[in-house]
């Protein structure tokens, strides 16, 4: 097992959908009983990647190969750094919360509902293992088509505009992703001969300015559109509001990191030249700023709690942008927690406006108001993520941010200024939901009778509520894992840089091959 | 028993407490509710005690426990940090805060059911709010300060919205907690310039390499020292409730009574002075910053003791003191006088508290009522509620033998003769005093002198409080009158007790002290310091006097208006309207708005956009498909088919036919080459 340990926790998912297939549709339960065996089993088998995993090595551990097309020099070449274990431990752990969330509230088409969210696991697992560019780009394909549905089949009313929105927007990113990849891919060529996508290899590739730029922005876009940051950010509210529950967590959680994920691994190592560029640094930055106080004053006139929560996501995952291009060690250390924090401060949030939303079914604010009094136990887990996504001390959200602002500070005094408004923003769009939703008399003859928590709900938040109150009080083995691939990162961005190959084969004569 | 390995349980024994409370206080009977939470505090006053004298025994009078690593490339452990500094801060939080406790047994024995949450959640804020406080004072770097910072904030959104079903209660946790964070913001910007400048947060190494001698003193114009320690004042401005982010505390009254006592009296409003105090070393290095936090002192001081001139609500009035009271601290800390501010911080922490607890004694004999102008003539009815009040009303007006008079006194002579200070800002204390002294005895004899002014059902119900409140009132009272005995000012002779308190913190401020040498120090003589005094103390006993006139011997309609000035002062020179119509309707929610319409109309609108212009172009391709594209394949096909209707005739299908037409063929080519040749 110890060898394909990888293959096992990509797999785990995609064998419980084909044995999902063989359950007949109207036996419910067993479905159901059998996804969430399938998401445990899923989590389980990725927890020997981090106990396993040294964090005093350098490179990649985990890794196998083996060709796929080997004319194109394609391989299925995975492996895992710090960066990539924190993120697949998420992508799992989320994953089999979110499955178990739907429960009780997907009761229309089942079986699909799930073998989507296996397959989505799958997927979104497979772009955080992939050390292979083409194969990444498989899994980041992959990974739209079961959201898609999920949006698009089990969403709220406005289920198709979202989905469609969704799939058009990301898909248009990836694709002109595709072209830098390819870009890049030829240039290898050009240069040295050998067709591979392998990313270690790629690196390798020298290209003049203009043509790393280039390649930048085409990754830019695929990555920004996914993140989401400013002004690629409009199909994030939609998609979210109209998500089933477990959808928007997983979305917030995992399927937007893929973006941040894709800074960091392909970005910055790949094009470290243009990385380091002041113009694209600070059109970044700024971009990332405008997302955190924009992101966070949208949120505050929101009238739709869910949509308010989505709008918290651009502010959040504005810092997370932030972090990467300060370019240095706390930053994207920073960056990589706070992606995780948002995981599961979020991630709380949209549970949140779940249960509520099983009850009433409604998620215009001005429907509620009082619910402390009805649901004292509710307000207790809000007011717990509240605090854990406003960056209170002691719990998660503040590790990150506190990281992340000071690196920017570091990086320049003006950024880390404008940022730390959205700390009191943050806490202010926060609080005034809060204030709405759950303080005040009881004035809604509906919210009389709700039913606070019950224990399916509980073993949801539990979980949640102790990883915050963990990185909070003792953040170390995060920043212990991250230390060795971050260093490597920022000193290939900021290090010495080899004189660009002044015999750059120009693409026309690859081409002509 | 080695008390200063155990420091780190001083907050900690607090938090079990909370956790108790919080996860199983729903089921639990008052009594024992009233028993653990109490109790853990108590242990933590007593393992304070016990570190405190053993300190004493120090030779270096500093002890650090570190647990372990938190944040670690900031140099931010799990550290903790006992010199004479926290020492006193933990002595008067586990003190106060178990008095406080005691007093809410009685204070919050109404609170009952779900519907008001009720006792036991009560408890448990307040519990946590003592583990954040003591959080505060015993960090050993700012990063773990500011755990505690932001932990008492939490706890005080928390208590002032303890009757969460009144909006009022709610709306005012709300503002107290995003106003702090205003503040917060530039504190944490001021923590990284500080991180940057010395590399660490760690106070024992950022006070190291602050007095290293690599940063000269920023005489001659603002530098980057100055700008690092303004922004921890912003800070401070925002839990200290100083100009220009005061307005949170005021509102901050609609906590239950032992709350405004506690947090926004006694420790958390006082966490900015502490803050700035174990800063002195930075704040030395600026004259020109610590010019403004004095100057920032002054002013919030006399801003806010005019608007409690004209407060009728018995809390508001105090509230209002309570911010005045914490610019005379930061007066002194601007002034170089570190330790006189800790020593005002201590003795006010004494006499607000009792004045409040005092008030709210008042309250609960009144059932609930808190405007000055229905009481009156309860002097006899709640006979030790009046006295202990009468105590603290002195003390806090200045008068002689009181320990308010002792800090006071002190804080006033500080700011005539540092070389930092300067008489006008003397004047503007002394002025303060006065109002102080008026303030006060206008709520003593609003509320204790005269006829009753309340209806006859609040009247039959007039009672004395249990003696579980008011044998904490009498500590607390007994603290007030002799309190301020260990800062006896030096002019009467120097003894190694009556000065006490500032040789005490004398380690702790010395990096200040040897800067303040620097600027030598000119001696005004002992006849200005005594003639200052008197002066002070007239001016204290002639606000009492004035206000003993005004509101005891003339009747209501012979009292003065105040003119023009009166609406002004009783609608607190309308700063919370100015700040609701600029920075909330405006700012935030102006801005939210247009932006949240902007997001909608032009961001999502040329995505939108794009998908309508890509649905036009694929109509249009789909026109051009059926009408260009295909009708040129149609159009072809037509002209074919119109090309070949002649043909048709000849296409009959018929053999014959096309047997004829082939020889006729043969015969036209084989007829073309024999006349061609």
């Amino acid at each position: 097992m110890g060898d394909n340990l990888l293959s096992l926790i990509l797999c785990t998912p995609l064998i419980g959908v084909l044995v999902l297939l063989f359950i007949p549709g109207t036996m419910k339960n067993a479905i159901r009983w059998w996804a969430n065996i399938s998401a445990v089993a899923g989590f389980l088998v990725s927890l020997p990647l981090i106990m396993n995993f040294d964090k005093s090595l350098d490179g990649y551990q985990f890794v196998e190969r083996i060709n796929w097309i080997p004319a194109l020099g394609v391989q299925y070449l995975i492996g895992v750094d710090g960066i990539s274990v924190l993120m697949v431990m998420l992508t799992t752990f989320m994953g089999m919360l979110a499955i178990f969330s739907s429960w009780d509230s997907i009761n229309d088409k089942v079986k699909e509902y799930y073998a989507m969210f296996l397959l989505q696991q799958v997927g979104m697992i497979g772009v955080f293992i992939s050390l292979d560019f083409m194969l990444f780009y498989v899994f980041w394909e992959l990974v739209l088509v079961p959201m898609y549905f999920i949006i698009g089949v089990w969403g709220g009313p406005r289920k198709l505009y979202a989905a469609i929105k969704f799939f058009l927007y990301t898909l248009a990113g990836g694709v002109l992703m595709l072209l830098g990849i390819i870009t890049l891919y030829l240039q290898h060529i050009a240069q040295t001969g050998v067709a591979t996508f392998e990313i270690t290899q790629l690196m390798n590739t020298q290209m003049p300015m203009w043509m790393e730029q280039l390649v930048f922005w085409s990754f830019f876009l695929g990555f920004a559109i996914k993140v989401p940051m400013f002004p690629f950010h409009t199909w994030l509210p939609d998609a979210h509001t109209e998500a089933p529950t477990a959808g928007s967590v997983i979305l917030a959680a995992v399927l937007l990191k893929m973006g941040t994920y894709g800074f960091i691994r392909f970005s910055l190592p790949l094009l470290p030249n243009a990385s380091a560029d002041r113009t694209i640094v600070n059109v970044l930055v700024v971009l990332s700023l405008i997302g955190i106080i924009y992101g966070a004053l949208v949120s505050l006139m929101q009238q739709d709690w869910k949509k308010l929560v989505a709008y918290s996501s651009v502010s959040h995952l504005g810092f997370c942008t932030l972090g990467i291009f300060a370019l240095n060690e706390q930053g994207i250390a920073g960056s990589v927690i706070q992606q995780i924090n948002h995981g599961i401060s979020t991630g709380m949030l949209f549970l949140i406006v779940g249960v509520i939303y099983e009850r009433r079914h409604t998620r215009e604010i001005k429907e509620y108001g009082g619910l402390a009094h009805v649901m004292p136990n509710y307000a207790v887990v809000f007011a717990f993520a509240m605090l854990s996504s406003a960056g209170l001390p002691l719990l998660n959200g503040f590790i990150g941010e506190f990281t992340i602002l000071q690196a920017a500070f570091q990086a320049n005094m003006a950024w880390g200024a404008f940022a730390v408004t959205g700390v009191i923003f943050g806490a202010a769009y926060l609080l005034w939901l809060y204030q709405r939703t759950m303080l005040g008399e009881v004035t809604n003859e509906k919210n009389k009778g709700l039913k606070d928590l019950n224990w399916k709900e509980w073993v949801v938040f539990v979980p949640l509520m102790a990883w915050a109150i963990a990185i909070g009080v003792y953040p170390k083995p995060y920043f212990d894992i991250l230390e060795k691939p971050v260093a490597a990162i920022v000193e290939r961005v900021n290090g010495p840089k080899a004189p660009v190959n002044a015999a750059v084969i120009e693409l026309k004569k690859t081409e002509a091959r | 028993m080695n008390f200063l390995e155990l420091i780190w349980l001083i907050p900690f024994v607090p938090l079990i407490g909370a956790g108790i409370m919080l996860l199983f206080g729903r089921g639990m009977p008052k009594q024992l509710v009233s028993l653990i939470s109490p109790g853990a505090v108590g242990i933590s006053f007593v393992l304070s005690l016990g570190a405190f004298v053993q300190l004493m025994g120090l030779e270096e009078r500093r002890h650090e426990v570190v647990l372990g690593p938190w944040i670690e490339f900031l140099k931010a452990d799990w550290g903790f940090l006992l010199d004479p500094l926290s020492g006193v801060m933990i002595m008067v939080v586990t003190g106060i805060s178990f008095l406080i406790h005691i007093y809410s047994i009685g204070y919050m024995g109404h609170e009952h059911g779900p519907r008001h949450g009720g006792f036991y959640r009560f408890f448990g804020y307040l519990n946590l709010f003592v583990f954040f406080m003591l959080m505060l004072v015993l960090a050993n770097n700012y990063v773990l300060l500011f755990v505690g910072w932001e932990g008492v904030g939490l706890c005080s959104y928390l208590l002032i919205g303890f009757y969460f079903h009144k909006k009022s209660a709610g709306d005012a946790g709300k503002k107290a907690f995003i106003v702090n964070r205003i503040g917060d913001a530039g504190f944490i910007l001021g923590m990284f310039l500080l991180f940057k400048l010395t590399g660490s947060l760690n106070f024992g190494e950022v006070s190291a390499a602050l007095t290293s001698g690599n940063f000269p003193v920023e005489a001659a114009g603002w530098g980057i020292l100055s700008t690092t320690a303004l922004l921890l004042f912003v800070g401070a401005t925002g839990k200290s409730a100083q100009i220009p982010l005061y307005v949170w505390l005021p509102d901050a009254m609609e906590g239950p009574t032992p709350v405004s006592a506690l947090i926004h009296a006694a420790t958390m409003v006082t966490a900015g002075v502490y803050m700035v105090a174990r800063s002195n070393a930075l704040f030395a290095l600026t004259p020109d910053a610590s010019t403004v936090v004095a100057v920032v002192g002054a002013a919030t001081a006399i801003f806010a003791a005019s608007i409690g001139l004209v407060q009728n609500d018995i809390k508001r009035v105090l509230a209002y003191s309570t911010v005045s009271q914490l610019g005379y601290m930061f007066l002194a800390a601007g002034v170089g006088a570190y330790w006189v501010a800790i020593f005002h911080l201590f003795t006010h922490a004494f006499f607000k508290a009792l004045l409040f607890l005092g008030s709210g004694s008042v309250i609960h004999a009144m059932s609930g009522e808190q405007d000055m102008r229905r009481m009156g003539g309860l002097k006899d009815k709640i006979p030790i509620t009046f006295r202990v009040m009468f105590i603290g009303s002195l003390a806090i007006a200045g008068i002689p033998g009181l320990a308010g008079f002792f800090s006071k006194d002190e804080i006033l002579w500080q700011t005539w003769s540092s070389p930092l200070g300067s008489h006008l800002l003397y004047v503007v204390g002394l002025a303060t005093a006065a109002m102080t002294a008026f303030y006060m005895w206008r709520l003593m004899f609003m509320t204790f002198y005269g006829e009753g002014r309340m209806d006859e059902k609040t009247k039959h119900h007039i009672h004395e409080s249990p003696a579980v409140m008011t044998v904490p009132l009498m500590i607390l009272a007994a603290g007030s009158a002799v309190g301020g005995w260990i800062g006896v000012p030096k002019v009467f002779g120097e003894n190694g007790f009556f000065q006490a308190f500032e040789h005490w913190l004398e380690p702790v401020f010395e990096p200040a002290a040897k800067v303040m040498a620097t600027h030598g120090e000119h001696h005004p003589s002992h006849a200005v310091e005594l003639g200052l005094m008197a002066l002070s103390v007239c001016i204290a006993i002639g606000g009492i006097l004035l206000a003993r006139h005004i509101y005891l011997a003339l009747k209501e309609d012979q009292r003065p208006t105040g003119g023009a000035l009166y609406p002004v002062l009783l609608n607190k020179w309308y700063v919370d309207e100015l700040y609701d119509i600029l920075f909330i309707n405006g700012l935030s929610k102006g801005g939210g708005t247009v932006l949240a319409a902007f997001d909608r109309s032009t961001i999502d609108g040329a995505v939108n956009g794009t998908a309508w212009t890509t649905r036009m172009v694929s109509k249009i391709s789909m026109w051009y498909d059926t009408w260009i594209v295909d009708g040129l394949v149609n159009l072809s096909a037509f002209f074919v088919r119109a090309a070949s209707y002649p043909m048709r005739f000849l296409h009959t299908g018929w053999v014959q036919s096309y047997a004829l037409i082939f020889v006729a063929g043969v015969l036209a080519i084989f007829g073309f080459y024999w006349w061609g040749r």
